[in-house]
Order: structure tokens, then C-alpha cells, then sequence
């Protein structure tokens, strides 16, 4: 109330900075905890270091990335965790049927996509065109889909074929495998912000009402939004099939929630709206960070997860001040 | 949306059909429904026996989702994800405090309800003094509570129930009914005296239709919604001492479960995540609901990953029932 009646300077270049980039906030945060793991543990910010990081968290960014494009239209998918668990077990199931071969990974990870984005489809129906409440219908079909993927392998520990985990986690050039689906990554991001689906999301979550009534088809865009999650999701299985290498039909379960955080984090707005995908991939690698600096500080084994908590907590508190800071 | 659109856009329901679209008769018609189908698939399903152990679990359900209800009515997206992590910690306190002996029930109660408050007191005012979103802010406190549970389990043994408390959850105790059923009758009660007789219930509904014009109303916000926190907290916090009677001893991550069923529960009984209209008895049906759906599928004979498959596509067409969001119009 105080800053209303003070005379409304010029805003300053840094908040007209974090404006343009509502990520910034987050990544200063991601660059103090990676100097800090440094600081506790050298090894950890060396190149080997990095790169074991990003093997095992790019899943959470990619299932981070999918969970921003249905934030943006103000929707929420707590069956992103679900879907990966049965694209993981989908892909195993069919590489190990195929024998394992090249050709069998490459069948099985076009499988793996289009379960991915079906997937999506059925939770856009059920939200956008059904409308029901985005919160319990994902969560009923992340039941329905972890279902399936039971259905699929019953019980977790079928290998993947070497073939796949070892290209994951191999080199080409000298150069680790997973800095290539990085670049890929990258610049997959970069084309999907310019399309037109990524501003019609953020048109839909800012004011579904004016989105409709400028004419733009908001059951079609919040339908796409999901169909795009769920392609990410099955991205993020491919990852933590690669790092695991073997199926497991729960393994994502975990991951919805911290989808989400990272999500927050990135400075989104979970209303919708607002956000961007580069921040939740930040989110997500401050995800990883907290975990690892909690190891490498030394903290006993039984309170990790305690301080994890914490963490994860006061960050998400910061993400959210921050980030309205900059908007308002 | 002037008055001519809206005169020609509804014509007037019958009184049959409006009274149908209840979403309280619409629970109690598809339990109904359930309870036949169960007697069906698999004689004796319905047998008195069997409705009372599904009583029992519904009402351990059903007082979780009270804490649930009223966070939810208060608006503002209103949502606690804790409550599973405090169900948790709430059995192992009580399991500790009480350690077997009855003479230890009353203060076991106390310490788990100041727990439940407490934990609903941070989260109010996380949500209220730095708005942070109640998804956001009891999310990143269900990660606390689970990083505690694991210390506390580390640190102490798990306990276990004094025999008082399990007769309580388990034995009859008047008219051929456990004490839990009572109690979950007596805080049905209570919610439905509180929500339409009291200037309390009244601002909840107040603030979660419109919290700008209750406030200039002159009521407090800000302390009304912490103390709907710290209720979902206490609330959760009794589910847990009773399931510590039920089960007899505290195991880990007792309350997971109870985090999405008591928002289904809530959603089931006619009050929409967006607040500010619904009520408690409805959600006490979408509570007996879910838990006689759940008992079905486990008397039916199929595999584990059918089951799930069935669960999740029959709460969705039970959706259907219920506040669908209105159609974009032009």
C-alpha cells in the first residue's frame, strides 16, 4: 500500500531486465548453487561433474518443459509423471520384443512419442473439451495411465538394450551424447517460442474470455498445449530410460510434483499467462543442485530429504515473489 | 451476460430434474447404485458387515476432506496438498506419545493437533503475507513433511496404538457403531451448523465468491484463510491418529494416499476448486462414494493394472456428473 503513494519512478533497468527475462531471478539462484557445489565439492562443477548433472536431470527439465506449456494457458497436468512411467515401459517392452536392435530403438521411440502425445490428447479432451477441473481429471487419468503401464510390465526391471543406454550415456567426437540432445533441445525451444501455439497459450492463460472472444479456437490451443506435454513427457521417458536403463512402471510417479516446482521456480505463473520454458529448465537444474550441494555439504543421510525440502521450499517462495515483483 | 440473454438462454428446470442435478442426490443415487452393483459382482458386498468397514475407511477419508472442504470453499484456488504428509507425521507422533497405553490418548490428540496447526498456520501464511499460491506453497510443504518423516522415522521407533483408540476406530460402540462413525456424524454436523448458521461459515463463503467485496465488507481475509489452514491441518491431523487405530501401527507414508482422494472427495460432493459455493454433506457422500468404488474394485477378481485402468476411467465419467466449467460463449 506504502508504494502507491510514492511518485512512480522510471523502472529501473535491472527490473525492466527481469521483465524481459522473468528467468533471470532463477538462474542467479541456479549459478549460487552451482559456486556453492563448487565450493563443497570441486569435482562436482568439473566437466565429468556436469555432465553426470545434466544425465540425470534431463528428464526433470524436459518433463519441467512439457508441464510449462500447459501452465501457460493456466491448465496443470498431474499425469505428466504417468506418462512418462508408461512411454519408459512402453519403449523397453518393444525394444526388448525387437531384439535390441538399431532399427528396434528407432521403432520404439516413434511408439514411445505417439503414446506420448495420445497421452495428451486424451487429457486435452478430457480438460479442454469435457472441462472438467484440469487438477482431479489429470489425476484421474494419471491413475488410468498408470494402469496401462502395468498392464504393460507388471513388475519393474526388464533391461533396456545397450545399444540405447550406452548411446545416452557414450560419446561422439569426445563430446558426451547428452550435450547433443541439449543443443537439440535448445533449439527445438527456440523454433516451438517463435510458432504461433506458444503465444495462443499464453493468450488463453492470460483471459481464456478474450482469447474466445478475439476468435481464437481455445478448446483446440488448451488440446494442443496438452498434445505438446505429453510429446515432452515421452522426451523425459527417453531420458530416464537411457539414465536407468531398464523399465519400471512407477518410475515418473515421483516426478509430476517436481515437474511443477520447477515450473515455479522458473518464475511461471501457475495461473497461466506468464512464463517461460527456459526458466523451468533452470527450475529444474536448481532441483538437481539443492539435491546434490545437500550431499556434498555433508548433511547426515536421514535429513537430506528434510533440508531438500526446505530448500526446494524457500526457493519456490523466492520464485514466486520475484517473479510478481517483476510484473507488477 | 445482460438479463434478456440470460432469460432466453435458460428456461426454467423442472423442480424433478433440478432436484436430481443435486449434487448430493446424485452421490447418494450413484451409491446406491454402487452398493447394488457391488452385491452383484460379488454376493455379500453389501452385507451390514461389509458397510460397516467401508464406513469406517469412508470416515477417515471423509475428516481429511472436511480440512479439504474448507480450503477449498475459502477460494482463491484454495488447495492443500499437505495433508497427506501431516496425516503421516500425525500417526507417528500419536503412535510415539501414546506408545500402547490409554492413559496417553488425551495428550497424544493434543500434541498431534497443535502439530496439524501448526503446519496449517505456515501455510496460511505463506498463502496469505506472501501470497504465495496454495498449490505452490502446500506443495513445497508436503516436500518438508516427507524430508521430516524421514528423520523421525530415523530417530524414534514408530510406535503404536493404545488398545482405547483401536477399540475406538474398530469396535462398536453405540447403536452397533464405532466411535470414528460418531465422530465423523458429530463433525458433519458441526461443518453443516458452521457453514450455514454461523457468521464464520458465512465469510468463508464470503471470501470465496468474492474476497475483494468481503474485505471491504470488513471482514479479515487474511486471518480467516490462515484459519482454514489451520483446521485442514488439525482435521488431517485426526484422520492420522484414527488410522493409527485402524492399522494398529504407524507405517511409512500412511497419509499419501489421502492428498488427491480428499480433493476428489470434495469435488465428488459438489463443491468446484474454484470456491465460494458447496458444503460439507456433499462431500461426505463423495467420501462414501470413492471409498465404495475402491472397495469394489478390490472384491472384483482382476489384475492389479486393470483395476487402476477401471479406477481411473470410472472417476472420470463420475466427473462427468459434476460442475463441468461453462462453455466459452461469445
Amino acid at each position: 500500500m506504502s508504494t502507491a503513494t510514492l511518485p512512480s519512478p522510471r523502472p529501473g533497468t535491472l527490473k525492466r531486465f527481469v521483465e524481459r527475462y522473468p528467468f533471470l531471478p532463477a538462474l542467479v539462484i541456479a549459478f549460487v548453487l552451482l559456486a556453492l557445489n563448487g565450493l563443497y565439492q570441486p569435482r562436482s562443477i568439473s566437466f565429468t561433474g556436469i555432465t553426470g548433472l545434466t544425465k540425470t536431470y534431463l528428464a526433470l527439465m524436459m518433463l519441467a518443459i512439457a508441464q510449462t506449456y500447459v501452465v501457460y494457458a493456466g491448465d496443470i497436468d498431474l499425469s505428466a509423471g504417468a506418462i512418462v512411467s508408461l512411454v519408459n515401459v512402453v519403449i523397453v517392452v518393444m525394444m526388448e520384443k525387437m531384439g535390441g536392435t538399431g532399427f528396434s530403438v528407432i521403432a520404439a521411440l516413434v511408439v514411445g512419442l505417439l503414446t506420448g502425445l495420445a497421452c495428451g490428447i486424451v487429457n486435452g479432451v478430457v480438460v479442454a473439451a469435457l472441462r472438467l477441473q484440469a487438477i482431479v481429471a489429470t489425476f484421474a487419468t494419471s491413475i488410468f495411465f498408470t494402469g496401462l503401464a502395468l498392464y504393460v510390465m507388471p513388475v519393474a526391471g526388464t533391461p533396456a538394450p545397450a545399444t540405447f543406454w550406452r548411446t545416452y550415456g557414450g560419446r561422439f567426437f569426445e563430446i558426451p551424447f547428452v550435450y547433443f540432445a541439449v543443443v537439440l533441445l535448445a533449439v527445438v525451444l527456440y523454433v516451438l517460442a517463435r510458432t504461433r501455439l506458444a503465444t495462443q497459450l499464453l493468450a488463453v492463460g492470460d483471459d481464456a474470455q478474450a482469447a474466445f472472444q478475439s476468435g481464437l479456437p481455445v478448446t483446440r490451443i488448451r488440446i494442443q498445449g496438452y498434445a505438446l506435454c505429453g510429446l515432452f513427457a515421452a522426451l523425459a521417458a527417453f531420458c530416464i530410460t537411457g539414465d536407468t536403463a531398464s523399465g519400471d512402471p512407477l518410475v515418473g510417479g515421483k516426478m509430476t510434483l517436481f515437474s511443477v516446482a520447477a515450473v515455479v521456480l522458473g518464475g511461471s505463473a501457475l495461473s497461466g499467462g506468464f512464463g517461460t520454458v527456459v526458466g523451468s529448465v533452470i527450475g529444474a537444474l536448481i532441483i538437481g543442485l539443492i539435491n546434490s550441494l545437500v550431499f556434498f555439504v555433508g548433511t547426515p543421510s536421514e535429513w537430506q530429504n528434510l533440508v531438500q525440502g526446505l530448500a526446494i521450499l524457500v526457493a519456490l517462495m523466492a520464485g514466486v515473489l520475484v517473479g510478481r515483483r517483476a510484473r507488477a | 451476460m445482460t438479463a434478456t440473454t440470460q432469460a432466453v438462454a435458460a428456461p426454467a428446470p423442472s423442480p424433478v430434474l433440478a432436484f436430481l442435478k443435486r449434487p448430493l442426490v446424485v452421490a447418494l443415487i450413484l451409491i446406491a447404485a454402487l452398493l447394488v452393483l457391488g452385491e452383484i459382482l460379488s454376493p455379500g458386498f453389501a452385507s451390514a458387515q461389509q458397510i460397516l468397514r467401508l464406513l469406517i475407511v469412508a470416515a477417515l477419508l471423509g475428516i481429511v476432506a472436511a480440512g479439504q472442504n474448507l480450503v477449498i470453499l475459502g477460494g482463491r484456488e484454495g488447495i492443500d496438498l499437505s495433508v497427506g504428509g501431516v496425516i503421516s507425521l500425525s500417526a507417528i507422533i500419536a503412535g510415539n506419545v501414546m506408545n500402547g497405553a490409554d492413559s496417553a490418548i488425551l495428550p497424544a490428540v493434543l500434541a498431534c493437533m497443535a502439530a496439524g496447526a501448526f503446519i496449517g498456520l505456515i501455510n496460511g501464511m505463506g498463502v496469505t503475507l506472501l501470497r504465495i499460491p496454495p498449490l505452490v506453497m502446500t506443495l513445497g510443504m508436503l516436500g518438508v513433511l516427507q524430508g521430516l518423516l524421514v528423520v523421525v522415522r530415523n530417530g524414534i521407533p514408530s510406535g503404536f496404538a493404545a488398545p482405547g483408540l483401536s477399540r475406538f476406530v474398530t469396535q462398536p460402540f453405540l447403536l452397533g457403531l464405532p466411535g470414528i462413525i460418531w465422530l465423523w456424524v458429530a463433525i458433519g454436523l458441526l461443518m453443516a451448523f458452521m457453514l450455514t448458521r454461523t457468521v464464520y461459515g458465512h465469510r468463508i463463503y464470503a471470501i470465496g465468491s468474492n474476497e475483494q467485496a468481503a474485505y471491504m465488507a470488513g471482514v479479515p481475509v487474511k486471518a480467516m484463510r490462515i484459519s482454514l489452514f489451520m483446521l485442514s491441518g488439525v482435521f488431517a491431523a485426526i484422520t492420522g491418529i484414527c488410522l493409527l487405530g485402524y492399522s494398529g501401527s504407524s507405517f511409512a507414508n500412511v497419509g499419501e494416499q489421502y492428498m488427491l482422494a480428499s480433493i476428489i472427495a470434495v469435488v465428488f460432493g459438489g463443491t468446484p476448486l474454484s470456491g465460494g459455493k458447496g458444503g460439507y454433506t456433499g462431500t461426505m457422500a463423495g467420501a462414501l462414494l470413492l471409498v465404495i468404488l475402491q472397495g469394489i474394485l478390490t472384491t472384483v477378481h482382476i489384475d492389479e493394472s486393470g483395476r487402476q485402468m477401471v479406477f481411473g476411467a470410472t472417476l472420470l465419467l463420475l466427473m462427468l456428473f459434476y460442475g463441468r466449467g461453462r462453455a466459452m460463449r461469445g
